[in-house]
């Protein structure tokens, strides 16, 4: 056990410097962006002493490493400044919209794992059936598309053409009001309250845009799936087994897809990465109130701490999944930390 | 009436280049209590063979023709489930590489419950219990803690017997073993094989084994099987196969086996015995290692690979350093080989220290040339990219000017193809790529390419390990030939006692880093000091020709 | 049995190529759909039948027709020339940014795998950082604040995309650092890095040949995701992903055609490269020849 505990201690150690990294080249990179946000804050009718005056105020006359002390002792303090565009602290912000981000994307993950790891498995036990060579054309064309530009075309066919899906105007119609915030998730917190009406208006909503997302993140667990199910299952340990008779389903399910696990649990880091990324694409179209259209329109009026406080919110939730991830595995593999 | 019997068997495989015929016409029969070697060397069919008779064929292979039946039921008439009930509970069958051949993470115990479950030999509350039992029938020590060890945890000769208990925990009549003790060390596979032979004795098991050794065979079997190229070619009783073969294909088998009083030449077909060529064997000691040593620092432990080795290397002298796996022998040849860097000691090269310049370096040291290496694996040893004549060519190309950088490319070419003709390798196969030579023809490469600097030292890291047992002798007569023609020494580095004695003027018998005894090779042989080296002699497998071979049953009888 | 025809080794690797091509009829079909996009790229400016820059307000958002095979847009120009003209642009972004990145993750993934040790710790703290940030917010940080030029849309990419790069060469040489033939290549007098360079990194190549075309295929769909939030590329310019973002506001509406050409071509094209891989790693593994 020991030597798990020194793996998993090394790796928190590991990922300390990736946090510093992360924090320097989010405050070089807004810094960088264009616009003056002195002049912004000071309004249309200000002149030259004004905006003089608040550009002292937000600490934007000091020197660069001046600037980055201050910055790192506010992060410190939770404080991750005040956005332009909506004057609200940018924590608050962040914390407010982020579940629905998070709603989506795991709403979006779990449709697609439910279907990509059994087309996957099945893939790997059948080769050369029709749901093997569904499987990869489904990889091939998956990572082909555009998730904008399916994200699109689902709501000219459901909503325009077939008028089944609502309009894509977020979370919930107009009519109906938001579930008293529990989690933040409208899924749960409508279920909680036992408000079934709102829950229906949430899910209808988050049907779209969450197939939008699955579509994408399908192709890569089902091919790392089929690819790692396929090795295991030509394994010596799988030959033993059937030579000791026992039967297919031990096999497959208990031999095999426990070992093929593993590799996928490690791509479901870099999956959700991806998945994080492409949120922002999706909310625009779909017009979904989280992070990724808070910072869409932060980028445009160059709100630069709102932009900081998106990257950096999104790094830092990064490397802590992928921290979560390894030693998710360092616990379930028993090989880890006794290799010689 | 015979336990199994295979008439004219036929299997084949859908392969990237067309169907291959891996078995042709195979007819074999197993009585109840008896144990059948099949033996031959690597293509003949004997594991596709086993693998049909269980329907564990890989996908691509197909039974084409012939009839299976055990004890009365048509093998190959049974459905998928009926086979699944048979496996395990009626034949069972043991793998070589026992570590692969275990979930690497399940625990060992509940690996054997699984089978214990699947066949209704036990319920869930007693499961563990008798997981443990099986595990003692194979005389594992401490089965109680065992039982929740990984593969990984273990041994190689743990592992097998593990595999072993698996096998054997559903008390099947028939067991195959494929190969069980490729990969272990000599002591080990002694110890396996006698707990094989010793459970087949207890239970009355009837058993397959199929190997390449042909001493195995001899040693633990009742009936023999050759095959060749899919093709059965004689079979009978072990003790009238080995004395006195019919065919000439087992003819040249069991010549070609390494074993006491027999010289390299004899290993070959009589028409090619030329006479052995005679080594004068120098005063001067070409290479001196002295208190060599080697220790790693991993994970927080401190490994002691080698500790203060010392023995020279005489010029034209042949030495080989022997055993085990974990002895420090490949560490040592890496040191002298400046692959690798020594903590302590000294590699005096012609009276200069090697080891004063550090292994970073010595890649473009002038002396580099003179000390070259012949791999054991030729397959992993050649570049998959480079032909043939681009591996031989590789080190002319950097060293092959005496000192001034390499030779220009007509030289290059001219050497190369002398080099060829020197070791036996078609000038044509120059052109191909490692991955379209045979086993044998890679190794004619390798040691092409080693000697193509016209080295004093070479070490040979179990040159032949690889090699079916007819292309072994081949390669070692042309060592043999290759040492006295550029006038070299060797360093022979193996763990077949057999093979060494064949080529070396002295031994160096090392264990756990140290030197336990060395001295000439006769006398190391014959008469050892050590009860180590003792123990050695007495586990390799005897070839043929030197003891009559006797199988468990008539032992058991007398 | 032994061919003993000495045939020249380019005409060698021709052949290997038409087998490669012939045996696995997907990849023909890939490599003829890159000679159409290749095509495209070339010949577009010339092929194609309006200036895609011309507005003609009179006849705007006309649905595909014989005169307008893809319609047009709300600026009244030809959708079809649009789409073909902006396969040069998407194109040159994907495989310059696919280039740089291959060439610098390689070096410092073969620098890493080969040395190991603190330069090893480095580059690995810093590929982790890179990688650390979803890769489509840092593409969209760095372009915010390079500014929005193509060449800055080029270099994001290309930054996000090293560490795949070098983590891949990283493993694959540290696979074959201690094997049989690149400690035969030491002893055969090659200097440290001409056994990296020269030994060990060709052999690596033909895992990256799959990567490097995936690549090609992200690299033009980050691109048009980039200028579907209004980064890089700015209007009036032709590419496909501002195409698609100009066309979203038509499509509640039903003028699909905006949107769903360019859409299309990206599809085409990233579906062309992904098909490739295989092919492409084929061509280059020397133990596919037979």
């Amino acid at each position: 056990m020991a030597g798990r505990a020194r793996i998993i201690a090394s790796r928190v150690a590991q990922a300390l410097p990736v946090v510093v990294g992360v924090v320097i080249v989010t405050f070089l990179l807004t810094r960088a962006l264009p616009g003056d946000p002195a002049a912004y804050f000071a309004g249309p009718a200000a002149n030259e002493t004004s905006i003089a005056q608040i550009r002292a105020a937000l600490g934007l006359d000091k020197s660069l490493p001046e600037q980055f002390a201050i910055y790192v002792w506010h992060l410190l303090q939770g404080d991750l400044g005040q956005s332009i565009s909506t004057g609200q602290p940018v924590l608050e912000e962040l914390v407010r919209r982020l579940p629905a981000s998070l709603e989506l994307t795991l709403t979006a993950l779990l449709l697609s794992c439910s279907i990509a790891l059994p087309l996957g498995v099945l893939a790997a036990t059948r080769p050369g059936s029709w749901v093997d060579h569904l499987c990869r054309v489904l990889v091939t064309a998956g990572v082909s598309l555009p998730t904008f530009f399916t994200g699109l075309a689902l709501v000219y066919v459901f909503y325009y053409l077939l008028g089944l899906a609502p309009s894509p105007i977020g979370r919930l119609d107009f009519v109906y009001l938001d579930p008293p915030r529990i989690t933040g998730f409208f899924l749960i917190d409508a279920a909680l309250a036992g408000d079934w009406e709102t829950w229906a208006a949430a899910a209808r909503q988050i049907v779209l845009p969450a197939v939008t997302l699955a579509m994408f993140t399908l192709a890569p667990i089902s091919r790392i799936t089929r690819a790692s199910m396929l090795q295991a299952l030509s394994s010596d340990f799988i030959r033993t087994a059937r030579a000791a008779g026992l039967t297919r389903a031990t096999v497959v399910y208990r031999y095999a897809f426990r070992n093929a696990m593993l590799p996928v649990l490690t791509t479901l880091g870099m999956v959700f990465s991806f998945t994080l990324g492409a949120n922002v694409l999706v909310e625009k179209v779909f017009a979904w109130p989280g992070i990724g259209s808070f910072a869409v329109d932060a980028l445009v009026v160059s709100d630069y701490a709102a932009v900081q406080g998106f990257v950096l919110a999104m790094a830092l939730l990064f490397v802590v999944l992928n921290l979560a991830i390894d030693i998710a595995y360092t616990l379930v593999d028993p090989r880890i930390g006794f290799e010689s | 009436m015979a336990l199994l019997d295979i008439k004219d068997l036929a299997v084949s495989f859908r392969t990237r280049r067309g169907t291959v015929d891996a078995v042709r016409g195979v007819t074999l029969s197993v009585a109840r209590g008896e144990t059948l070697a099949i033996v031959g060397e690597s293509g003949s069919g004997k594991s596709v063979t086993s693998y049909a008779l269980m329907r564990i064929l890989d996908a691509g292979g197909r039974i084409e023709a012939g009839e299976v039946s055990y004890g009365g039921v048509d093998l190959r008439r049974a459905s998928e489930s009926e086979m699944a009930d048979i496996r395990g509970r009626e034949i069972s069958m043991i793998f070589q590489n026992p570590r692969a051949a275990l979930n690497p993470i399940r625990k060992v115990g509940r690996q054997i419950e699984d089978v214990l479950l699947r066949h209704n030999r036990t319920n869930r509350r007693d499961a563990r219990d008798k997981a443990i039992a099986a595990m003692e029938a194979v005389r594992i020590r401490d089965a109680a803690e065992r039982y929740h060890a990984y593969p990984f945890e273990l041994s190689g000769g743990m592992c097998q017997r593990i595999v072993i208990a698996l096998a054997l925990a559903c008390d099947p009549k028939l067991l195959i073993a494929d190969e069980p003790t490729t990969g272990l060390d000599v002591t080990t596979q002694k110890a396996v094989m006698d707990l094989i032979a010793e459970l087949i004795r207890e239970r009355g098991l009837s058993a397959i084994l199929i190997t390449h050794d042909l001493g195995l065979a001899a040693q633990y079997c009742d009936r023999v099987a050759v095959m060749r190229r899919g093709e059965l070619v004689e079979q009978g009783d072990a003790a009238a196969i080995f004395t006195a073969p019919q065919h000439p294909y087992t003819r040249m088998l069991v010549a070609a086996t390494p074993r006491e009083g027999v010289g390299v030449r004899e290993l070959l077909p009589p028409e090619l015995r030329t006479p052995a060529p005679v080594d004068q064997v120098g005063d001067r000691p070409l290479l001196q290692v002295r208190r060599l040593t080697k220790t790693f620092e991993r994970d927080g432990n401190t490994v002691h690979a080698v500790k203060d080795v010392s023995f020279e290397v005489r010029q034209s002298e042949s030495v080989g350093l022997v055993g085990e796996s974990g002895c420090g022998k490949s560490t040592t040849s890496a040191m002298v080989m400046r692959l690798l860097d020594p903590s302590a000691g000294e590699i005096l090269f012609d009276g200069q220290d090697l080891a004063l310049t550090p292994a970073k370096r010595f890649a473009r040291d002038p002396r580099r040339a003179a000390l070259q290496l012949v791999f054991q694996d030729a397959g992993d040893s050649l570049n998959p990219r480079f032909t043939a004549r681009d591996c031989i060519a590789d080190p002319l190309a950097r060293l092959g000017n005496f000192g001034w950088g390499g030779l220009g490319r007509a030289a290059r070419r001219d050497r190369v193809e002398e080099l060829a003709d020197l070791v036996g390798l078609p000038r044509d196969l120059l052109d191909r790529f490692p991955h379209q030579l045979s086993g044998g023809q890679k190794a004619r490469v390798g040691i092409a390419r080693a000697v193509a600097l016209e080295p004093k030292l070479l070490i040979l890291d179990e040159p032949t390990a690889a090699l079916d047992v007819s292309i072994q002798a081949v390669v070692l007569n042309l060592l043999v030939d290759l040492k006295a023609r550029l006038g070299m020494s060797y360093l022979f580095v193996s763990h077949d006692l057999h093979v060494v004695r064949l080529l070396c003027d002295r031994i160096v018998v090392m264990r756990g880093g140290a030197i336990v005894e060395q001295g000439p090779a006769e006398q190391v042989m014959t008469a050892p000091q050590s009860d180590y080296t003792r123990s050695l002699l007495a586990a390799a497998p005897v070839p043929p020709r030197m003891e009559r071979p006797v199988g468990p049953l008539a032992q058991a009888a007398q | 049995m032994a061919d003993t025809t000495l045939t020249h080794p380019a005409a060698t690797s021709l052949r290997h190529v038409a087998y490669v091509l012939r045996s696995n009829p997907v990849t023909g079909v890939a490599f003829a759909m890159l000679a159409v996009i290749l095509a495209a790229a070339l010949l577009g400016p010339a092929l194609a039948p309006y200036d895609p820059y011309a507005s003609d307000a009179a006849h705007a958002l006309e649905p595909p027709s014989w005169r307008h095979w893809f319609g047009t847009d709300n600026l009244g120009r030809d959708v079809f020339s649009r789409v073909l003209v902006a396969t040069r642009l998407d194109l040159a972004i994907s495989v310059s940014a696919v280039v740089l990145s291959f060439v610098v993750g390689s070096a410092l993934g073969s620098a890493a795998g080969y040395w190991g040790g603190w330069t090893d710790r480095v580059l690995s703290r810093m590929f982790d950082t890179i990688m650390a940030f979803p890769l489509f917010v840092l593409a969209m940080g760095i372009v915010a604040a390079l500014g929005n030029t193509v060449e800055n849309v080029v270099y994001a990419t290309a930054v996000i995309n090293v560490p795949f790069y070098a983590r891949l060469v990283r493993a694959e040489v540290n696979i074959r650092r201690e094997s049989g033939f690149a400690l035969a290549a030491r002893l055969s007098g090659n200097a440290d890095w001409r056994v990296l360079a020269f030994h060990i990194f060709p052999n690596a190549l033909p895992p990256m040949m799959v990567q490097v075309s995936l690549n090609l295929g992200w690299a033009i769909l980050n691109a048009a995701g980039l200028s579907f939030i209004g980064l890089g590329v700015r209007p009036p310019t032709a590419e496909w992903g501002i195409m698609v973002a100009e066309g979203a506001n038509f499509i509640v509406s039903g003028e699909w055609w905006l949107a769903v050409f360019p859409g299309l071509a990206l599809m085409f094209a990233v579906f062309t490269f992904n098909l490739l891989g295989d092919g492409l790693r084929d061509m280059v593994d020397p133990r596919m020849r037979t």
